[in-house]
């Protein structure tokens, strides 16, 4: 890679970051306007019921109280909350309020009232008359269509209601019955995913006002503004053009923001009081109504030759996309064609049904479905592996794709639609692996042997993994900049910083591309009214997508600098260098800041460029992960001791921050494998909503975390660029598994990983050891 | 509603507020402008509405405001000395400690709080220290070198160990 950059390649700290340490007012909360009004939501207590009758005359009366909406107030207009470009592949199955409540938590009513205490208390005034219907929350028992969750006759979309299943996908390559048979081995396993919630630490949140020109402005955390504006304004029936979204600085997002929200009720409120409204999740509503990961069941078989070759792999999925079905097909396809294609099987199948239950909602969450493939395919890997003797290691160097292969799974399977097939051209794989083992000390550990006698054992495992940088011939983002005066731009993005750096990479890019120091580029994200498109932060986009947009934008204000810098400095283009903010030709030299002033002054031209861009494929980052573990025979307790990722993210654009994303994926990746689960009882109530009870890592909780950035030169990015953000929690929870086999023998094949599993685990082998003897 | 007077001392200012006596400190803190004080759950868990109370670590969520009259509150706004950061912002940003900085403030205050008390904390005091405060974003990897940087570049102060 060229050392030659200057703003690429550099740890740069955030652009954002002094107001984010100073405690600045910059998120969606922190600010007032005068005659703000609580919105609060009137959540169901049930999982499944039918509205007999809702009566909001008392709540209504109550003084304070502004506005009350039920179905009766608002329009119907079937839509999905998935943050997904038009026309959205997940189904319209959802209203802005209806007379039927299909999960505990969903919407009965809404409010917006002077304070907060009367809001609730008007919530209480609300009466409701339900008519329980039998809720499903099995997924197995939701296929059978006793009770059906979406019998509404205008939802759209939906694959088959009757028994609710909101999306089929079936795809195939290759022959898989004609792999089984030419295979020596066949091995087949079922495992078993959880519903894991986000946990941003800011809750959702949106503010919505009228301005002066009776437009609706919607300050929201979101990780989708453009989406989100043409959502709002089709559920509330108003043209796009009076509808404006501010995403300002993002308390996390992690997918849980790729959604439309709180939004369209928010505005709602907004419009029916005439007054700005705020609502604002607790956490105790954020982990049952906001979005948590699909759970789901998986079964994988592989077919192998004698000497270690995957013929065959196949994978079939139920999943469980709760009362609605945002993201349903998504994320699950995802769990097939950024899974399967890792090996370089000749005969694939990928088969999965996404079904309603009465849960709360699943939908977008870093990894988007890959997580739970990766947790089958990677525990059953090491299976097959230990069974032939291989090195775990070595079976997955043997099989995994390689610099120009073509994975024709995802030609099958593209965001719900058909995709484009994928060229793999850059691959740093074999490098993860290699470092990774050295990090974990894999060799020698693997080798070691520990005293039977010991009640804590100790063992390494791994587990890898890819992903892709955007989704190929969907994400499409733009940007654009203009000169100031003193030499300074501003880059207008409609990417959405939500807290991973994007901001600063985005600015390095237009920053190197310029030749400008990196304090020249001002940055504005994420304003409909004030940037241009973007789809948004999902899909690990941001950095190949908006970036390429930044970079091509960048090259056209650089052209127009250079042909001025040519006039005035009388000198060949050819001959012009363009670095730390000036231009130089041999023997003279003029400062951005000079140029620019005579342009606007002498010139009376602004220099200004915008640029679009979109990929047909995806490049996929790869990932190593590796484990070790010591588990405790005696309670079960599962310790990392140390978690090694090694990571082929392309370019780093920003090392530290690229680690960050590495860093903070990994520990998602630890709550998801060992401790978070959020859990519903027999009634579909949520037993868990809070953080006492839902256990995510904290700071001393912490394995050592071992980062390694492995660079290759991936041409479809900006200078080399894939994507980091998600690919490194999908190894974690197989490693994991992997190790704490090779610890103490036992495969564990749910998540998370509990104590009591490991111990079960434990007792059942022992109870098969004796009765062998 | 009853309403009350509340004196005290914020980032080093005098301060007089009417307030109920229900009123909590996170929401009174909110309503007069210090933003830095974050709600990421109002039941004493994820440590984003940290504060400090002369000197030392509180979840301003859980206390009544009236229970601070007379007393010095720091809040992040006031952990810079003007324009001059102070070193663990500083550390912060230099060491990729922030990311959506939804947790930096209270972090920061813990981290403050640790390190007047002890002049030089090892990494698993500062992991403690910062156990309170969960980050969903970093792994706390990155804020964990922050503090110790912080720590190791500055001059051992004398204190006796009983007093930390
Ligand atoms: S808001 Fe106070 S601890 Fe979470
Ligand atoms: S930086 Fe986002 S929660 Fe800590």
């Amino acid at each position: 890679m060229s050392n030659e950059y200057r703003a690429v390649g550099k740890s740069f700290p955030k652009v954002d970051g002094h107001k984010l340490v100073t405690g600045a007012p910059a998120f969606t909360d922190d600010f007032h306007l005068p005659g703000m009004l609580w919105g609060k939501i009137l959540a169901s207590p049930h999982a499944h019921a039918r509205i007999r009758h809702i009566d909001s005359r008392k709540a209504k009366a109550l003084p304070g109280v502004h506005a009350v909406l039920t179905y009766k107030d608002v329009p119907r207009v079937p839509h999905t909350t998935a943050g997904q470009a038009w026309p959205e592949p997940s189904p319209y199955d959802t209203y802005l309020l209806d007379s039927k409540v299909r999960f505990v938590g969903d919407r009965v009513a809404a409010v917006a009232a002077e304070s907060r205490a009367i809001a609730e208390e008007a919530l209480r005034l609300i009466e409701v008359d339900y008519e329980i219907l039998p809720a499903v929350l099995d997924m197995e028992q939701a296929m059978t269509g006793a009770s059906v969750i979406h019998d509404e006759p205008d939802s759209k979309n939906i694959y088959d209601a009757g028994h609710n299943v909101a999306g089929y996908i079936l795809r195939e390559i290759g022959n898989v019955e004609e792999g089984f048979r030419e295979a020596d081995y066949i091995f087949e396993r079922e495992y078993r995913t959880q519903r894991q919630q986000h946990c941003s630490l800011e809750p959702h949140i949106s503010i919505c006002w009228l301005d002066a020109d009776g437009r609706l402005v919607i300050r929201s955390s979101t990780q989708v503004p453009y989406h989100c504006r043409r959502q709002v304004a089709q559920i509330l029936q108003l043209p796009i053009s009076r509808v404006h979204v501010i995403k300002p600085r993002i308390g996390g997002g992690f997918g849980g923001k790729q959604e439309m929200l709180l939004e369209d009720i928010c505005g709602a409120l907004a419009l029916a009081s005439r007054r700005p409204v705020k609502i604002e999740y607790t956490r105790e509503e954020e982990f049952y109504m906001a979005r948590s990961r699909h759970p789901q069941i998986l079964r994988m078989k592989m077919g192998v030759k004698r000497d270690g070759t995957i013929v065959a792999s196949q994978m079939k999925v139920l999943a469980g996309t709760g009362a609605y079905g945002s993201h349903a097909t998504t994320v699950q396809g995802n769990t097939g064609s950024k899974v399967l294609p890792l090996y370089r099987a000749p005969h694939m199948l990928f088969e999965c049904h996404v079904v309603y239950t009465n849960a709360p909602v699943a939908g977008a969450f870093r990894g988007y479905g890959c997580p739970q493939g990766y947790f089958a395919q990677e525990t059953l890997v090491d299976e097959i592996a230990t069974e032939l003797g291989i090195d775990p290691m070595e079976f997955r160097r043997k099989n995994a794709i390689r610099l120009g292969d073509v994975d024709r799974l995802s030609a099958q399977l593209g965001e719900g639609r058909e995709g484009l097939a994928r060229v793999i051209r850059s691959c740093g794989l074999p490098e993860c692996l290699e470092r990774g083992a050295t990090a974990i000390g894999w060799q020698q550990k693997r080798k070691q042997r520990f005293d039977r006698h010991e009640a804590v054992k100790r063992g390494v495992g791994m587990a890898c993994a890819m992903q892709g940088s955007g989704i190929a011939g969907v994400d499409w983002a733009s940007a654009f900049l203009k000169m100031n005066e003193d030499g300074s731009f501003f880059l207008q993005v409609g990417a959405s910083d939500v807290g991973g750096g994007a901001d600063t990479v985005l600015s390095q890019i237009a920053a190197e591309t310029l030749g400008v120091t990196l304090d020249k580029i001002v940055i504005t994200s994420g304003d409909t009214d004030t940037t241009p498109f973007d789809v948004g932060a999902y899909a690990s986009s941001t950095t190949i997508i908006s970036g390429g947009a930044v970079k091509k934008a960048a090259q056209k204000v650089r052209a127009q600098i250079m042909a001025l810098a040519a006039r005035m400095l009388e000198a060949p283009v050819e001959s012009l260098v363009c670095a730390e903010n000036r231009i130089s030709a041999p023997g003279k030299s003029i400062s951005m800041g000079d140029l620019a002033l005579h342009a606007m002054y002498k010139e009376k031209v602004q220099i200004m460029e915008g640029a679009s861009h979109f990929n047909t494929d995806s490049p996929p980052p790869f990932c190593a992960t590796f484990a070790e573990v010591a588990v405790d025979t005696q309670t079960g307790r599962v310790q990392v001791l140390h978690l090694a990722t090694a990571v082929d993210l392309g370019t780093a654009i920003n090392p530290m921050y690229a680690e960050g994303q590495v860093e903070g994926a990994v520990t998602q990746g630890l709550g998801l494998a060992l401790t978070e689960e959020l859990l519903l009882d027999g009634d579909g109530r949520p037993v868990n909503p809070n953080f006492r009870d839902y256990k995510i890592f904290t700071a001393k909780d912490m394995p050592t975390l071992s980062t390694i950035l492995v660079e290759t030169e991936e041409p479809l990015g900006p200078y080399g660029a894939k994507s980091v953000s998600e690919v490194p929690i999908n190894g974690v929870a197989p490693a994991i598994a992997n190790a704490i086999f090779h610890a103490v023998g036992v495969r564990i094949r749910k998540l998370p990983i509990r104590p009591e599993d490991v111990l079960r685990a434990l007792c059942e082998e022992q109870k098969e050891e004796l009765a062998a003897v | 509603m009853k309403q009350m007077e509340l004196r005290l001392n914020v980032n080093g200012e005098t301060k007089t507020w009417t307030i109920s006596p229900g009123d909590l400190l996170l929401d009174v803190l909110r309503r007069e402008g210090y933003f830095g004080v974050k709600r990421g759950c109002e039941k004493g868990e994820c440590g984003t509405c940290t504060v400090l109370l002369n000197g030392r670590p509180v979840n301003s969520c859980l206390l009544f405001a009236a229970h601070v009259e007379g007393q010095e509150l720091l809040t992040v706004e006031g952990l810079a000395a003007g324009e001059t950061l102070d070193p663990l912002q500083e550390a912060f940003l230099e060491h990729g400690a922030v990311q959506c900085g939804f947790c930096t403030g209270g972090a920061l205050l813990s981290a403050k709080a640790l390190l007047d008390r002890r002049a030089n904390p090892s990494e698993t005091e500062i992991r403690e220290a910062l156990a309170g405060h969960y980050c969903r974003c970093t792994g706390y990897q990155k804020p964990v070198e922050a503090v110790l940087a912080v720590a190791r570049k500055r001059k051992p102060k004398i204190i006796p160990e009983e007093a930390a």
